[in-house]
């Protein structure tokens, strides 16, 4: 008892100030540490008191969520109702009206086995062939045309489908063309080495939008007669393209950055070229790049909405034509927030996730 | 030089040389740095190279399974002559063990699957035995218990012991060493030569690129000192220390051994 006693007296005693711990601690360490930090915070405090309460009361307080357009007139707040008036459309775009459901599903599956392919766990060799049967389904639900489904032609498929299509797989095929090039770059025979160099020049050298317009305008005449190819596959090829020039960039800093000692290594133990690359300098090359890759990752997702201007419906056209309705015109700002959340939480989650396989590949060095 | 100088074992008398390099020559742009080396290697023979800095010693065992390119005269290992051609390269890798100054080891695979991957990837061993051998020869090296660690866990001298170990396990005709604990502590440095001295024991044939003259004086049959590209002076450790011939050797002695 006179032990414990002791022994709770002599922590108290050497607990730090007052002034240095708790919410007077943080205010003193972070806010007011020095003269301009106090005016710092000052200003800041009053700018927020000038910006928020407005937005609060615009946002949520004289808001309408359900409503017509016009009366949403009458009020000064928000007018959300924009949204859930219009929120098929914005999701599908031209997809027939009936058949919605499809979509819905095949991105609800699409979610589902990106979060369950997050867990190390489930990085086994089923998981290829999970991906290949969902994605299987995934082109059954939306094109149809099989087991009683209703046809849809690509041509209408537009919104979040498009949107997520034309990501998803653009970035899963960019990447190991990527790494291609990367090693391509690197290669010791000249015509390989010039080719990727050459390729990822040009590519860099020019905006996406060129591409997606060569791929629409361009491309089609050098193709015979008769032929057509879909005008998303023209879309999905450029972007894919397009993103994989500067993935290969960023693997070529993160071969770079291996140190000769572990070529060497594989080497001496007698691998031959393409084991020492897959079991040796790719998976520490590519751990080294996460952070960037991620970055260009990030932006080939938003840029998969420059595609309105080969007039595809993606999920950025389908909200900017529902803002050309005479009934919806002038609430450009709150569903344009919307769309912003949407692309925030998609590309958030790709932050996110970066960071956790970062952690998750961490051996100590 | 002398080629047929007497050693302990006398393994060198035998016609048996596992590696002969004859009249051979390299180049770094215009720095001539191997000049007209010529040597014998006999099976279970143990030879330890020296010289000062930039004599070329790490270029000549580098030379042997390929890591450096020769450009004048002929390397032959195993029966095997080293040209491009990258399949008799390979062979001759996996025959040819090597311990690096600064370990190499694998910092993103488990200190188990450092050792099993060269025999399950280039000798086509399956898992299981691939996996008994590596603990045998972690045992071996006295480290078996680090197995599901990775390298940046271990200390230096650990690492290299684990480097050792995974040369090991494809069972290599020839180890190569180049500067094993030049990048050691001190205190790390004996339980690695301790293991190289293990290792001579039961008749590896060893080359050994190092500074560490007690190693050279109680396990070499042949010491070679190297200067300027060239093999200066190549005899048995006794003479080798006791008897220098050439003032080079005399002069680098006098410097390392105070």
């Amino acid at each position: 008892m006179n032990n414990e006693r002791l022994q709770t007296s002599s922590v108290d005693a050497i607990k730090p100030p007052r002034t240095h711990i708790g919410v007077v601690g943080w205010l003193r360490a972070n806010l007011f540490s020095t003269w301009y930090n106090s005016l710092l915070t000052l200003v800041t405090l009053y700018v927020l008191w000038q910006a928020v309460p407005p937005f609060i009361r615009w946002a949520f307080i004289d808001s309408l969520w359900t409503s017509t357009g016009e009366e949403c007139q009458a009020v000064d707040g928000a007018c959300w109702s924009v949204i859930p008036a219009n929120i098929r459309f914005i999701l599908f775009g031209f997809y027939t009206y009936s058949e919605q459901w499809r979509p819905a599903i095949a991105i609800v599956a699409l979610v589902g086995l990106l979060v369950y392919s997050q867990y190390r766990r489930n990085w086994k060799k089923r998981l290829i062939y999970i991906w290949l049967a969902g994605l299987v389904g995934m082109g059954v639900l939306m094109r149809g045309g099989i087991f009683g489904l209703t046809p849809v032609e690509s041509t209408k498929w537009g919104g979040l489908p498009l949107t997520l299509l034309l990501a998803v797989f653009g970035l899963t095929a960019a990447y190991p063309l990527g790494i291609v090039l990367a090693l391509g770059r690197q290669s010791r025979m000249p015509a390989v080495k010039s080719l990727c160099v050459v390729y990822i020049e040009l590519i860099r050298g020019v905006p996406l939008i060129s591409l997606l317009f060569m791929s629409s305008v361009v491309f089609p005449l050098f193709l015979p007669e008769g032929v057509t190819v879909n005008k998303i596959l023209r879309a999905q090829a450029a972007i894919i393209l397009f993103t994989a020039a500067y993935i290969a960039e960023v693997v070529r800093g993160g071969l770079q950055g291996m140190p000769q000692g572990q070529y060497e290594a594989a080497e001496s133990l007698g691998l031959k070229y393409h084991q020492t690359m897959r079991l040796i300098i790719l998976p520490q090359a590519l751990k080294i790049v996460i952070p960037p890759s991620v970055s260009i990752l990030i932006s080939a997702f938003k840029d998969t909405s420059l595609v309105v201007i080969i007039a595809l419906y993606d999920l950025l056209k389908t909200t900017q034509s529902v803002l050309g309705d005479p009934r919806w015109m002038g609430y450009s700002s709150e569903a344009y927030i919307f769309l912003a959340i949407i692309y925030f939480i998609c590309c958030f989650y790709m932050s996110n996730f970066s960071r956790k396989l970062e952690r998750m590949l961490d051996t100590g060095r | 030089m002398n080629q047929t100088s007497p050693n302990q074992t006398d393994p060198a008398t035998s016609d048996d040389a596992i590696i002969e390099i004859i009249d051979m020559h390299k180049w770094f742009g215009e720095f001539h740095v191997l000049q007209n080396i010529t040597l014998k290697v006999a099976r279970k023979e143990r030879i330890v190279i020296c010289g000062p800095s930039g004599s070329g010693k790490s270029t000549l065992i580098r030379c042997i399974n390929r890591l450096e390119e020769h450009q004048k005269g002929r390397i032959i290992v195993d029966g095997i002559e080293l040209t491009n051609n990258i399949k008799n390269i390979e062979k001759i890798r996996a025959e040819v063990g090597m311990v690096f100054q600064h370990f190499n080891l694998f910092p993103h695979l488990t200190i188990l699957d450092n050792l099993t991957l060269g025999p399950m990837w280039v000798r086509k061993v399956p898992r299981k035995e691939a996996e008994d051998a590596a603990m045998h020869y972690l045992e071996k090296v006295q480290i078996a218990e680090q197995a599901k660690k990775y390298p940046g866990q271990l200390s230096g001298g650990q690492q290299q012991r684990v480097a050792i170990a995974r040369s090991l396990c494809m069972a290599p005709k020839v180890m190569l060493f180049d500067e094993p604990t030049s990048a050691l502590d001190p205190e790390m440095i004996k339980e690695v030569l301790d293991v190289m001295i293990d290792l001579a024991r039961e008749g590896m044939t060893m080359l050994v690129v190092t500074h560490e003259m007690g190693f050279a004086k109680s396990v070499a049959h042949r010491v070679l000192f190297m200067d300027y590209g060239q093999i200066v002076e190549a005899n048995t450790p006794d003479e080798f220390f006791d008897n220098p011939q050439h003032d080079r050797t005399k002069l680098f002695l006098s410097q390392i051994l105070h």
